[in-house]
């Protein structure tokens, strides 16, 4: 259907894909993994159209074609959802579903009703309810992402790309996105799955493409592929090593003791949360378990002041803290690391050592004037212990991979000194070593006496990662797991023991 | 090959954007000054590079504060009609004195500012709209404290209008001063990186704790105090207080001035440099259209061309 063949393209300074061959069949899910960097998304785009190939062509319906824009790629039939969500956030669901193709009445104007009807029934199809007429950014990622798909099944597709299109889905909403990709299957779609998740690949995909730095290095059918094998595959290690060091990088639990160091009580806000309670001693990690819109990133902003609250209290070592304020929670030692790392993490065009200087400015300067030399030296120093890579410590944080942007901002906090600790999806999309990196360093914090919130859609994290979890089910905690009960069974249940939660299998 | 090549290309066209936003406004003024070597009468000569730097200095001034503004992703436009107030007050209260007839016309700047800023900061009011509201207030203060046009007969005003240390005008001195002053407060100050996190990334710049609110009036509040300076400069070089016309469309060339040095609109940078270069770039433009008898309607059309290319350049590099 779609075939790439000998495809090299070069961006200065480096070698982005060399004499890359790939094919998407009709009929047929194929997965492309490999860590970040290794050449995924600059595929995809050569495959769209948003990049021309340096050399090497590629083969669309069994005839060589030349997209020299996206909208070319789209018009052929080749339709993307990526990673974060290109719509237009001030437009109505409905207009960003059928944007471009808006049901026309007399004198040409868009018919709203037909519109949004239309749209209803679209998203309904998908097992998808919102409200059509509300913008779409008031909407969560999940449900975004549903909408940006639901627009890629309603044009005629005929290849569809996804850049790892779970990754900020509810294991609900997967269950529905793998059932129309089934159908998508069925229709004789090609399919190309862009996805970290083992699970996943193995559950919907027929054949897979393993990419690393740039170069294919296997492709077959899936089913041939063991799990070991592919990740040894994609880190490019041997398949010993691999097994040795385990699939996360969890050690399990803490000793937990003493009084907590975060205490949280009866936080709520209108919509959001209701009564909340929660307290995390210190080296302790508890985890926040739920589904989306169940009030999880609520919770942690709540805790850190970057959401207002109606009621509550928090508390730090006892001592307590103005709610509704970030400077004042991060002055008690609670450090936010938000969910959404590109607009609320870093700065991007400010440098890695600026990033990571940006909090600790005022502690890190003298009447107001920055010392340069202490700057260094914590740059420095957790650089080396994080080991982000990047080509200096002036490089943009934009341009670096989302795995060093996270530790980055990780490096960030830690320069406070923080007590507290709120982990918001830390390894989101994230490639898997920068993943076993980064879960390696929550282990090691909570080792340190930090107290530790992790908030994960990963539930294999989840549960390697806490020592304890709180459920938590529209804006409420409903139950909590401790000890041998943190399992994901026990986790499904919790979270399932409720009429709507029927998603059990 | 082809990739090679290819991908060199695109090298060499992504490097000379940068270099043409970089540097661009620089090899401007030098080709400017070349040329006016070359072909202009009587330019070179001390006196017609004091009237030239004379002419620049409030501009510069302004267009300092305008920096600010723009690198928080946002802009100040009351900055003209802050400099019409500034002369009112200073005509209004020369009789306490020479500090009071500078201390309160800039005092009056800084409110206008702290206006502008509490807009911006606290209620969320858009930056343009904000300091478009400020602007036709201060301009309507402004006349209303001072009706029309006024005399400054005053020794000490003088002095400083026309005033020099070894033939360098005190204005251009002020300038200098000031512009390597918010220079050092951009790049060395806890303040000045908070800025450029805040216009970089606000949501991220909150998250992180920074005090958002803060430096934003803080920022506004400097573009006021500056662009009143460049009001006290302006009345006594001209050795009258004029609130009708003194500062009208100043706005646009300050942000000229920016645009064209290489501060991007978008925010999260602050070049000074390039501002002090932007402010000359555009003087000279001016001088020379004139100095070769074209109308000076020409004088604003080169200076559309200068911007949207300095516009473009800015683009073309962000897009990649």
């Amino acid at each position: 259907m779609l075939a790439v063949t000998g495809v090299s393209k070069v961006f200065p300074g480096v070698k982005a894909l060399s004499d890359v061959d790939f094919t998407a069949r009709a009929g047929e899910v194929h997965a492309l993994v490999g860590e970040n960097g290794a050449g995924k998304s600059t595929l995809i785009k050569v495959l769209t159209g948003v990049y021309l190939p340096d050399a090497g062509e590629v083969v669309h319906d069994g005839t060589p074609v030349r997209f020299t824009t996206p909208l070319q790629a789209q018009q052929a039939g080749i339709s993307t959802i990526y990673q974060e969500v290109n719509l237009v956030p001030l437009m109505s669901v409905a207009r960003n579903l059928l944007l471009g193709r808006e049901p026309r009445g007399r004198l040409g104007l868009i018919d709203f009703r037909r519109m949004h009807r239309e749209a209803d029934e679209a998203l309904r199809g998908l097992g998808i309810r919102v409200d059509v007429r509300r913008p779409l950014r008031e909407l969560g990622v999940g449900a975004q992402q549903m909408v940006a798909l639901a627009r890629a099944v309603a044009i005629d597709a005929r290849v569809v790309i996804m850049d790892e299109p779970t990754s900020s889905l509810e294991p609900r909403e997967v269950r529905t996105l793998f059932d129309v990709i089934r159908m998508l299957r069925e229709r004789g779609i090609a399919v190309v799955y862009v996805s970290h998740r083992m699970d996943e690949l193995y559950e919907i995909c027929d054949s897979v493409t393993v990419l690393r730095d740039g170069r294919v290095v296997h492709t077959g059918r899936l089913a041939d592929l063991d799990r070991l094998r592919l990740v040894s595959l994609m880190l490019g290690r041997e398949i010993g090593e691999v097994r040795s060091e385990g699939l996360t990088k969890f050690t399990g639990s803490h000793h937990a003791s003493a009084e907590p160091m975060l205490h949280a009580e009866g936080l709520t806000v209108r919509h959001q949360l209701r009564d909340v309670s929660l307290s995390i001693r210190p080296g302790e990690v508890v985890g926040l378990g739920g589904l989306l819109g169940s009030g999880r990133s609520e919770t942690a902003r709540a805790v850190a002041g970057a959401l207002p609250t109606d009621s509550g209290r928090v508390s730090v070592g006892g001592a307590p803290v103005r709610t509704g304020s970030t400077p004042a929670a991060i002055r008690a030692g609670i450090s936010l690391l938000p969910e959404d790392r590109k607009a609320e993490g870093i700065v991007p065009g400010l440098s890695v050592r600026e990033n990571i200087a940006l909090a600790a400015l005022p502690s890190l300067s003298r009447f107001g004037l920055v010392d340069d030399a202490r700057i260094d030296r914590i740059v420095d120093t957790f650089v080396k212990r994080l080991r982000i890579k990047s080509s200096g410590p002036h490089q943009k944080v934009g341009e670096l991979s989302g795995g060093n942007q996270q530790k980055v901002l990780l490096a960030r906090w830690l320069a406070l000194h923080p007590k507290v600790l709120l982990l918001d999806e830390p390894t989101r999309g994230i490639d898997v070593g920068a993943k076993a990196e980064v879960q390696a360093l929550i282990d090691e914090l909570a080792d340190d006496g930090l107290a530790v919130l992790l908030i994960s859609s990963d539930t294999e994290e989840l549960i390697e990662g806490s020592d304890r979890i709180l459920v938590l089910k529209d804006g409420a905690v409903v139950d909590e797991l401790t000890g041998d009960a943190v399992t994901e069974d026990a986790l499904m249940r919790a979270i399932a023991a409720e009429p709507a939660g029927s998603h059990h299998d | 090959m082809t990739e090679l090549t290819l991908a060199q290309g695109r090298v060499d066209r992504d490097r000379l954007l940068r270099l043409l936003q970089e540097y661009g406004v620089y090899a401007g003024v030098a080709a400017l000054l070349v040329f006016n070597f070359a072909f202009t009468d009587h330019f070179v000569s001390a006196e017609n590079f004091r009237t030239q730097a004379v002419q620049v200095a409030p501009v510069l001034i302004v267009a300092l504060g305008m920096a600010l503004a723009i690198g928080t992703e946002g802009v100040d436009l009351s900055v003209g009609s802050v400099m019409a107030l500034s002369t009112s007050l200073l005509s209004l209260y020369l009789g306490y004195g020479p500090w009071a007839a500078v201390l309160v016309p800039v005092a009056g700047g800084i409110l206008i500012g702290l206006a502008n800023g509490t807009l911006v900061a606290h209620l969320g009011v858009q930056p343009i709209v904000a300091t478009l509201a400020l602007m036709v207030a201060a301009r309507g203060l402004a006349l209303v404290l001072l009706p029309q046009l006024k005399d400054v007969r005053d020794p000490g005003m003088t002095a400083l209008g026309s005033g020099d240390v070894l033939g360098v005008p005190y204005l251009v001195l002020i300038a200098v001063a000031l512009a390597l002053l918010v220079a050092f407060v951009v790049r060395r100050t806890t303040f000045g990186r908070q800025l450029l996190a805040i216009g970089d990334s606000r949501p991220a710049a909150r998250l992180a704790g920074l005090p958002v609110r803060r430096v934003l009036i803080v920022v506004y509040a400097c573009s006021g105090a500056l662009a009143a300076v460049a009001g006290v400069l302006a009345t006594a070089r001209l050795t009258a207080s004029d609130p009708t016309s003194l500062g009208t469309l100043m706005e646009l060339s300050a942000i000229t001035a920016v645009v064209v040095g290489g501060t991007p609109l978008s925010g999260g940078r602050v070049r000074i440099g390039g501002t002090v270069a932007g402010a000359v770039l555009i003087q000279l433009l001016t001088t020379t259209l004139v100095k070769h008898d074209l109308p000076p309607s020409w004088t604003q059309m080169a200076q559309a061309v200068v911007i949207v290319g300095a516009v473009y350049a800015a683009r073309e590099r962000g897009k990649r």
